[in-house]
C-alpha cells in the first residue's frame, strides 16, 4: 500500500516537473524515462531471473540507431513506427543471441552478453559507411501521434509534447512489466532464480523461460534506446560500449534489484546525482565508483532496501544459488 | 609478400606479449580466487602512466637514456603496491555471489580511470623519443624496432618464469592446490588469506608490468585500461578461464589475428575477435586449455 502511494505521488510529481520552469531538469527527466524503461527490462533478467547481463547496452544501441536510421536515412518520422521497429529489431537480435546466452548462467552468461555487446559496438564503430563510425548519426525530430511538431523550438518540444510522450511510454512499459512479473510466467522465473533444479523438476522449462525473459528485456532495451535518440538528437557507438552496460547494472543495484520499482529509482538517482556531481567536479567516475563500492559491500539491497529495511540479508540470499 | 607477412606477424606477436601479461594476471586471480577482475585493465593503464613518470624522473636525475627500460620495469613492479589495497576491498565480498564481486571490480575500474586523470591529467602522456633508442633491425626486408623484440623476449621470459614458479616452487604448488580445492588446502595448513594477497598482488604486477612495457611504443591515455580489458577478456575466453597456457595461446591468437585483420580488412579488426570469442563460448566454453566446463 505504501509503495502504491509512493508511486502515485511520484507519477504526479513527474507530470508537474515541466511546470516548474527549470527546463534543464525537465530535459534530464527525458534520460530518466529512457533509462527507467531499459532497467525495468534489465531487472526482469537480473532481479527476477538472477542473470547478470554485462552487454545490455547492445539493445539501447539497437533502439537508438533504429531511430537514427528511420528518421535520418529512410525519412520515417512517426515515433510510433520508430518504437515498433526498435522493438522488432531488438527482438530479432535477441532471439538468437538469447537462445545462445541462456544456456549459461553466472559469469559465463555475463561474458557471453559482454561479447555480443562488444561485437555490435565494433560493428557500429568500424562499418563507417553504414553507421557513421565514431561520429555516429543524427536523429531527426519525430512526429508524435501523427502531429508534426517541427515548427516548435527544440526546448519547447522536449519539455512539452516529447516529455509527456516519453512519460506515457514509461508508464505503459511499467504497467506491462508489472503484469508480467505478477503473472505465472513471472513466478516461474523467480522460482528458477531461487532453485533451477527444483524448478526444472516441477516441469518448468528453465532455459525457455530464461529465453523469454531475455527477449522481453531486450525489447525494453530497444524502446529505451529509441526514446533516448530524439532527446540528444545524436547517437554514437559508445551507447553500446561495455562500460555503458556496466552503468546499467550499477543503476539497478543503486535503486535495488529486489524491488519492482528499485531500478526506476536507481535510474532517477543516478542521472540527477551524476549531473550534480559533474557540476561540481568533472571526476564523476571517482565519486560513483566509490558509491558503487559502498553499495556492493554494505547495501546490496540498494536504496529501496535501505528504506524498506529489507536491506542487506534478503538481497544477498536472493542472489545466491542453491547449494549443489 | 613474405616481408609483409613477417611484419604483420611481428607486430601481432608484440601485441600478444603485452596481452599475455595482462591476461595472465587475470587468469591467476580467477584461477585461485574465482573473481573475474575487470580492474586488471586499470592496472595496465596505471602501470603505463607510472612507467612514464618513473622514466621521466630517473632520466632527469641522470639515468643514462638507454637504461630507461630498467626504470620502466622497476616502475611497473613498484606500482603493483596498489594490489594489496584493492585486495583488501575485495575481501569484503569473498563470500558473496560472483555478481557482486564482478561489480566491485567494476567500481575499481571507474575510480581508477578518474584517479589517473587527476594524477596525470587528461592529455596523453608518452616517454618521448625513447622507443627507437635501441635502433631497428633490418632483416628479410623487414624493419622492426629492437624495443619490440625486447618486449617479446621479456614476455617469453615471464611466461617461462611463471611456468617454472607454478610447476616447481612451493608457492606454485600452493597456488595450484588453492585453485583445485580451497577448503582442503586450508585444512592442510595453508593460510588462504595470505595466499590471496600474494596472488592478487602478483596478478596486479603482471598487469602493471604489461602497461609499463607497452608504453614506449604508444601514449598513455586514461581509457587505455577499459579498452584493453575487453581484449584480455577475449584472450582468457579463447584460451580457457584460469589456465596459464590458455593465456599464452589466447594472447597469440588475439594478437596475431588482430594484426592480420588490421593489415587486410581493418573493419574486421575486433569484430573477428568477438566472433571467435562467441564461437568458443558456444562450442567449447572451457576454451582451448581450460580445465572445467561452465
Amino acid at each position: 500500500m505504501k509503495a502504491r502511494i509512493a508511486v502515485a505521488a511520484f507519477a504526479l510529481a513527474v507530470l508537474a516537473v515541466p511546470q516548474l520552469g527549470r527546463d534543464y531538469y525537465s530535459i534530464l527527466m527525458l534520460s530518466f524515462f529512457a533509462y527507467a524503461t531499459v532497467l525495468l527490462g534489465l531487472n526482469l533478467l537480473f532481479g527476477y531471473g538472477g542473470l547478470l547481463s554485462f552487454g545490455h547496452a547492445l539493445f539501447i544501441g539497437i533502439g537508438a540507431y533504429a531511430a537514427a536510421v528511420l528518421t535520418g536515412k529512410l525519412g520515417v518520422l512517426h515515433m510510433e513506427a520508430i518504437l515498433l521497429v526498435a522493438v522488432a529489431a531488438s527482438v530479432l537480435v535477441a532471439a538468437p543471441v538469447g537462445a545462445l546466452c541462456v544456456r549459461y548462467v553466472k559469469i559465463y552468461f555475463g561474458m557471453l552478453t559482454l561479447a555480443f555487446g562488444m561485437l555490435f559496438y565494433s560493428f557500429l564503430l568500424k562499418f563507417y559507411h553504414l553507421t557513421g563510425g565514431d561520429e555516429g548519426m543524427r536523429v531527426l525530430r519525430p512526429t508524435l501521434l501523427g502531429f508534426d511538431l517541427s515548427a516548435t523550438p527544440k526546448v519547447q518540444f522536449l519539455i512539452g509534447p516529447y516529455y509527456y510522450y516519453s512519460a506515457a511510454v514509461l508508464a505503459v512499459a511499467a504497467f506491462v512489466m508489472w503484469r508480467i512479473v505478477a503473472s505465472p510466467f513471472g513466478l516461474c522465473l523467480k522460482s528458477i532464480r531461487e532453485n533451477p533444479t527444483k524448478a526444472e523438476s516441477l516441469g518448468i522449462s528453465v532455459n525457455r523461460y530464461r529465453w523469454y525473459a531475455f527477449v522481453i528485456s531486450a525489447a525494453y532495451g530497444g524502446v529505451g534506446g529509441a526514446l533516448l535518440g530524439p532527446t540528444t538528437g545524436q547517437v554514437d557507438p559508445n551507447l553500446a560500449y561495455w562500460t555503458h552496460s556496466g552503468n546499467l547494472v550499477f543503476m539497478t543495484l543503486l535503486g535495488g534489484f529486489t524491488h519492482f520499482f528499485g531500478p526506476v529509482l536507481g535510474a532517477f538517482v543516478f542521472i540527477y546525482l551524476q549531473d550534480a556531481v559533474m557540476s561540481v567536479v568533472s571526476y564523476w567516475r571517482l565519486v560513483f565508483g566509490a558509491i558503487l563500492a559502498v553499495l556492493v559491500i554494505f547495501v546490496p539491497g540498494g536504496l529501496v532496501g535501505l528504506v524498506t529495511g529489507r536491506g542487506v540479508r534478503p538481497g544477498i540470499k536472493a542472489m545466491r544459488e542453491s547449494p549443489r | 609478400m613474405l616481408a609483409h607477412a613477417l611484419n604483420v606477424l611481428l607486430s601481432g606477436v608484440f601485441h600478444a606479449a603485452i596481452l599475455f601479461l595482462v591476461a595472465a594476471g587475470l587468469q591467476l586471480v580467477f584461477g585461485v580466487q574465482r573473481i573475474f577482475n575487470l580492474a586488471c585493465g586499470s592496472f595496465y593503464a596505471l602501470g603505463a602512466y607510472f612507467g612514464v613518470s618513473t622514466v621521466t624522473v630517473l632520466t632527469g636525475a641522470g639515468l643514462p637514456r638507454p637504461l630507461f627500460i630498467v626504470a620502466l620495469v622497476a616502475g611497473g613492479i613498484a606500482v603493483a603496491a596498489v594490489g594489496p589495497v584493492v585486495e583488501r576491498l575485495l575481501r569484503f565480498v569473498y563470500d558473496r555471489d560472483e555478481t557482486f564481486q564482478l561489480l566491485l571490480t567494476f567500481a575499481v575500474v571507474l575510480m581508477m580511470e578518474d584517479i589517473l586523470r587527476i594524477v596525470w591529467g587528461t592529455a596523453p602522456t608518452s616517454t618521448g623519443g625513447l622507443y627507437l633508442i635501441y635502433g631497428q633491425v633490418r632483416a628479410l626486408g623487414v624493419t622492426v624496432p629492437v624495443y619490440n623484440l625486447i618486449v617479446i623476449a621479456a614476455g617469453i621470459a615471464i611466461a617461462l618464469l611463471m611456468g617454472y614458479m607454478l610447476a616447481r616452487t612451493r608457492f606454485g604448488r600452493i597456488i595450484r592446490a588453492a585453485a583445485e580445492n580451497r577448503e582442503m588446502s586450508e585444512a592442510l595448513g595453508v593460510n588462504m588469506r595470505v595466499v590471496y594477497v600474494k596472488v592478487f598482488t602478483l596478478g596486479t604486477m603482471l598487469g602493471t608490468l604489461g602497461g609499463a612495457l607497452v608504453i614506449p611504443s604508444t601514449a598513455a591515455m586514461s581509457e587505455m585500461g577499459i579498452d584493453l580489458i575487453v581484449e584480455a577478456f577475449a584472450v582468457v575466453v579463447i584460451g580457457g578461464l584460469g589456465s596459464m597456457r590458455g593465456a599464452l595461446a589466447g594472447a597469440l591468437v588475439v594478437g596475431v589475428l588482430r594484426a592480420v585483420a588490421i593489415s587486410t580488412w581493418p573493419e574486421l579488426e575486433m569484430l573477428l575477435i568477438y566472433l571467435i570469442v562467441i564461437a568458443v563460448l558456444v562450442f567449447r566454453p572451457r576454451g582451448l586449455f581450460g580445465a572445467a566446463a561452465a
